[in-house]
């Protein structure tokens, strides 16, 4: 047994979300990602003597959504606060940001997300939503291997952040996972933030530690540096792991932050002492408070798009798809996106589903890309579903196409046409196929005669050979039977 | 008459009527400071070249007699701790010498849309910081109605410029009577305004909650003209307050008959100048008689204001000077790494009352002190703030002296930073309520000027004004000159050619 599943894990996570605004948090510049170095500056986000932030009023319009999408309470009033340190990147060496103070509370606190972990809801609670600016980046520039000189990028530099702090609820690797899916999943619906933790949009820091049988907390850590869910899981996994040995070892978890290395898939300390560093939170005077009254809250309440929850009821229910395609398809927004669409003109919600969930989704998965950074568009899926109804060609036929027109679009029908694709329903032409096969294949038919279905499959089988496919395979098997049995 | 000794609303008149040109105007103030700053020290740089530029321009509007802004031509002074696009802005520190900012403050923007001209900057306490005028990493300035004298601070570059007749009129910044007391002790009008009514953005911050930009001028009406272009709601000053701007020109006619001036008890208390008692009460006294009616008030938790103070500011001055890095802008020096060139670069780049301060407001925001020191503060200022209600409750203005003393001499508290804080004593709690407060001449004692201190509701400057305003028509403190204005250096007098 492996020393951690003595031991419960707990596990807490911090989200970092780039929020979907047009300008930065405090000043005009535009937020874009991937411009040249220092480009997107301003006296405001370099932090210029004299210079005064702003508040975006988007940006806490976003805020606000998601708090309230998650249930939490809203702050009748609010303050940005400073959190004082020193580092390159941060050109006022203070981030502004929402420090939870007496009777300072955040913008939004105690609300709650649910989830499904292999088929059974759960539901983390949310400490705190919170907005805060971004800091610039550093750009190492090295030579052979040693860092000669560090160039700062000021562009991200007061982009706005929203924070979501959970309770420590989750229990496990796989379950922080499946939380941080259906949390994107929510921003995405949400249209907060696209999400991306590959591209930086959604960052996530974790708490790790090992609660004993009788329900004492043990020392957490901190887990940083994790870049895709799958770094997550595995980050989580090897930190629980790690404390469960070093506890087994007879040793002590030292309370720290600690970094995910991707490469060697190990964490490690960042500082071996740390000391505990005192930010010197106080409000930040050149902000006045958030005031949020209760039609503000009441309006984007009103506002917000069907949350998954919702949809996924409205997908089992009202369209009678699986529990689990309605999972799959929810948990991915520009998926269900896709099969709304579909589904305006093409009203069979559990065929879609099907082709979604099974052939689609293999496809995307082996790609390596999502649903709408392919040429399939949803007009093109309902063509080629209705060709299957209308039997002009088989659903093999329509298999064997699926991935060229996932990859780069096109009509299906013209496709089929121009290809030959077309099943043959002609009961001539097949008469004639089947009497060959037969002719052919002597001891199967013999087989057939006596009553033997599986012999009667492989001399279909032979004739879709034939035909590559296009036969139409019930007016076969009609023919062989009637041929063979009389 | 000498054109940089007249008041800019007489200026503006002459303008118009064409028996002055801006150039003129301004030759006359370039050289009264060429004669007269090296003594004085008022000014940190001088704009000469580009101001003689823009001055031709008005000299081409008046002559064709086009429409132009309220103060076309008019050269303005600005005190160094204002963003100038392109013009060295240093605070009075190393740490920002050779800064040439990329952008202008809303002050100046407003300023140039206005039409005046920017003469040149102004010398200043580092960071505003002091009461004197001293802590400048440039040299001191001195005071023209006696050089062995401190002009006060921290817009000690400012008052003496205007003082001695080198810019008719210029802007400050008070975060705890850095414009009123430079003024008072310098015999001049200084305004600052409620806190929210000129905009912050570009006024490089010292404390944020407590910062105003303001005019100083040697007349009531001066500041009135001023404040009329600098005051109103800026979409990029989150504080600044989006409250209509009166006229407040035309407030200044409605005179004081039946305006209820409260005389604060704290004020005449212990530890004032005798000289500066009497000239504070006789003034009191002069606004009685132009029908004003005059009762005492009390404002008991003043004795708390200046720990406040020195709480709240240096708190906010610990984060806002923290930019101060080396990595951006202004002094570098060079260290192993990255926090070696922090502290090497600080340490070289701060005068010492600049350091005192950030470790001071650094010490009241740490974990375990912020409940006791910051917080605390915090409260207390609400109290002041609260006394000044009450006040207002029964009271229209309420009257104080501007400084406990007149100007001290060069050297003489630098030792002694308590007794420098001392200064500001009467002029802070204005700061820690936001209200707005003026100074204006009101006599003096051993031979130098004393400053009257009336302090109005919050956006209220009208009623401040017009009551100050009717003071000066009552009396001719304002037309004193220091004898070093009055020796008719810098050009001809009576407006002719330069």
């Amino acid at each position: 047994m492996s020393p951690a599943a003595a031991l419960a894990v707990v596990i807490g996570l911090e989200i970092h979300v780039q929020l979907q605004t047009a300008s930065k948090m405090f000043c005009g510049c535009a937020v874009t990602f991937g411009a040249p170095p220092n480009t997107l500056i301003c006296p405001v986000c370099l932090g210029l003597p004299g210079a005064l932030p702003v508040p975006n009023r988007r940006a806490v319009e976003l805020g606000l959504r998601t708090a309230v999408a998650l249930g939490c309470r809203i702050a009748p009033r609010s303050r940005f606060h400073r959190k004082n340190y020193y580092y390159p990147d941060l050109p006022k060496n203070y981030q502004i940001s929402q420090y939870q103070y007496m009777d300072h509370p955040p913008l939004g606190v105690d609300g709650w997300l649910e989830f499904a972990v292999d088929g059974t809801q759960r539901a983390v609670r949310i400490r705190r939503v919170h907005l805060e600016e971004d800091t610039g980046k550093l750009i190492h520039v090295e030579r052979d291997g040693v860092v000669t000189h560090t160039r700062v990028d000021y562009n991200r530099s007061g982009v706005p952040l929203m924070e979501i702090v959970t309770q420590p609820d989750l229990r496990s690797p796989a379950e922080a996972r499946e939380f941080l899916v259906a949390l994107r999943a929510l921003l995405q619906y949400l249209e907060v933030s696209s999400g991306r933790m590959e591209e930086g949009t959604m960052r996530v820091d974790a708490n790790v530690s090992l609660r004993a049988s009788d329900g004492t907390f043990g020392t957490r850590t901190e887990v940083k540096n994790m870049n895709s869910l799958r770094a997550v899981e595995r980050a989580l996994a090897y930190e629980a792991e790690r404390q469960a040995e070093v506890l087994a070892g007879g040793g002590a978890v030292v309370q720290e932050t600690r970094h995910w290395d991707e490469r060697r898939q190990v964490t490690f300390a960042s500082r071996t002492k740390e000391e505990a560093e005192d930010y010197r939170y106080f409000p930040e005077p050149d902000l006045p408070p958030i005031v949020v009254d209760e039609a503000w809250v009441e309006a984007v309440r009103a506002a917000l798009p069907e949350l998954p929850a919702q949809k996924r009821a409205r997908y089992v229910h009202a369209l009678g798809l699986s529990p689990y395609d309605a999972e799959l398809i929810v948990r991915q927004p520009r998926l269900a996106a896709f099969f709304e669409e579909a589904l305006a003109a093409y009203p069979h919600a559990k065929t879609l589903a099907n082709w979604l969930s099974g052939d689609v989704a293999g496809i995307l998965h082996a790609e390596g890309k999502e649903i709408d950074e392919v040429a399939l568009r949803p007009e093109t899926l309902v063509s080629l579903l209705r060709l299957i109804d209308e039997g002009r060609i088989s659903g093999r036929i329509a298999k064997e196409l699926l991935p060229e027109l996932v990859r780069t679009g096109g009509d299906p029908a013209a496709l089929v046409a121009a290809r030959g694709l077309e099943q043959i329903s002609d009961a001539a032409d097949l008469q004639r196929l089947v009497d060959r096969v037969i002719a052919a294949h002597p001891e199967p038919a013999e087989e057939v005669r006596r009553g033997k279905e599986r012999a009667l499959a492989f001399l279909v089988g032979q004739v879709m050979r034939e035909t590559r496919g296009r036969a139409n395979p019930e007016l076969v098997n009609r023919l062989l039977r009637e041929r063979l049995r009389g | 008459m000498n054109p940089a000794l007249l008041p800019v609303a007489d200026l503006l008149l002459r303008l118009r009527r064409r028996q002055l040109a801006p150039s003129e105007l301004l030759a006359a103030c370039l050289a009264r400071i060429e004669a007269l700053d090296g003594t004085l020290r008022a000014f940190l740089y001088v704009h000469g070249e580009v101001a003689r530029a823009e001055a031709k321009r008005w000299d081409q509007a008046y002559a064709r007699g086009e429409e132009v802004p309220p103060l076309a031509g008019i050269p303005v002074a600005v005190k160094d701790v204002i963003a100038t696009r392109g013009v060295p802005t240093t605070c009075g520190s190393r740490i920002l010498e050779g800064w040439r900012p990329p952008y202008d403050a809303t002050v100046m923007t407003r300023l140039r849309e206005a039409g005046a001209v920017l003469l040149g900057k102004t010398n200043m306490d580092e960071f505003a910081m002091g009461s004197s005028t001293e802590n400048s990493a440039f040299g001191p300035t001195r005071n023209p109605w006696d050089p062995e004298r401190v002009p006060g601070g921290s817009s000690g570059g400012s008052a003496a410029a205007v003082a001695a007749g080198m810019a008719p009129c210029a802007l400050g910044t008070d975060t705890g009577g850095s414009i009123r007391q430079p003024a008072g002790l310098c015999g001049i009008v200084g305004l600052k305004p409620t806190y929210g009514r000129v905009s912050r953005y570009g006024l490089v911050a010292y404390g944020s909650s407590l910062d105003q930009i303001g005019p100083l001028a040697r007349t009531v009406e001066d500041a009135a003209l001023l404040l009329q272009v600098l005051a109103g709601w800026d979409p990029r000053d989150a504080t600044s307050a989006a409250v209509p701007v009166p006229d407040y020109r035309e407030a200044l006619r409605a005179g004081i008959a039946g305006l209820r001036i409260g005389i604060a008890r704290e004020g005449l208390g212990e530890g004032l100048q005798p000289g500066v008692r009497a000239a504070v009460l006789q003034a009191a006294q002069v606004l009685a008689e132009l029908g004003a009616s005059l009762e005492e008030v009390t404002l008991p938790t003043i004795a708390y204001a200046l720990p406040t103070y020195y709480l709240v500011a240096t708190a906010e001055a610990s984060s806002n000077l923290a930019r101060y890095d080396g990595v951006r802008h202004g002094l570098r020096v060079e260290g192993p790494d990255i926090v070696a060139m922090f502290s090497r670069t600080r340490d070289a780049g701060f005068g010492p009352e600049v350091k005192r301060r950030i470790m001071l407001g650094t010490y009241a925001l740490s974990a375990g002190f912020y409940e006791a020191y910051y917080l605390k503060a915090q409260r207390a200022r609400t109290l002041v703030r609260r006394d000044f209600e009450r006040a207002f409750e029964r009271v229209d203005l309420v009257l104080l002296p501007t400084s406990p003393t007149v100007a001290f001499r060069l050297g003489e508290r630098v030792a002694d930073p308590l007794q420098m804080y001392l200064a500001d004593i009467f002029t802070i709690p204005v700061n820690l309520a936001g209200l707005p407060g003026i100074s204006v001449p009101c006599g003096f004692a051993d031979g130098l000027p004393v400053g009257l201190q009336l302090v109005g509701r919050p956006f209220d400057e009208p009623t401040v004004l017009r009551a100050a305003a009717a003071y000066q028509e009552a009396t001719t403190w304002h037309r004193q000159r220091p004898p070093l204005a009055e020796a008719g250096v810098g050009g001809p007098a009576g407006g002719g050619r330069a």
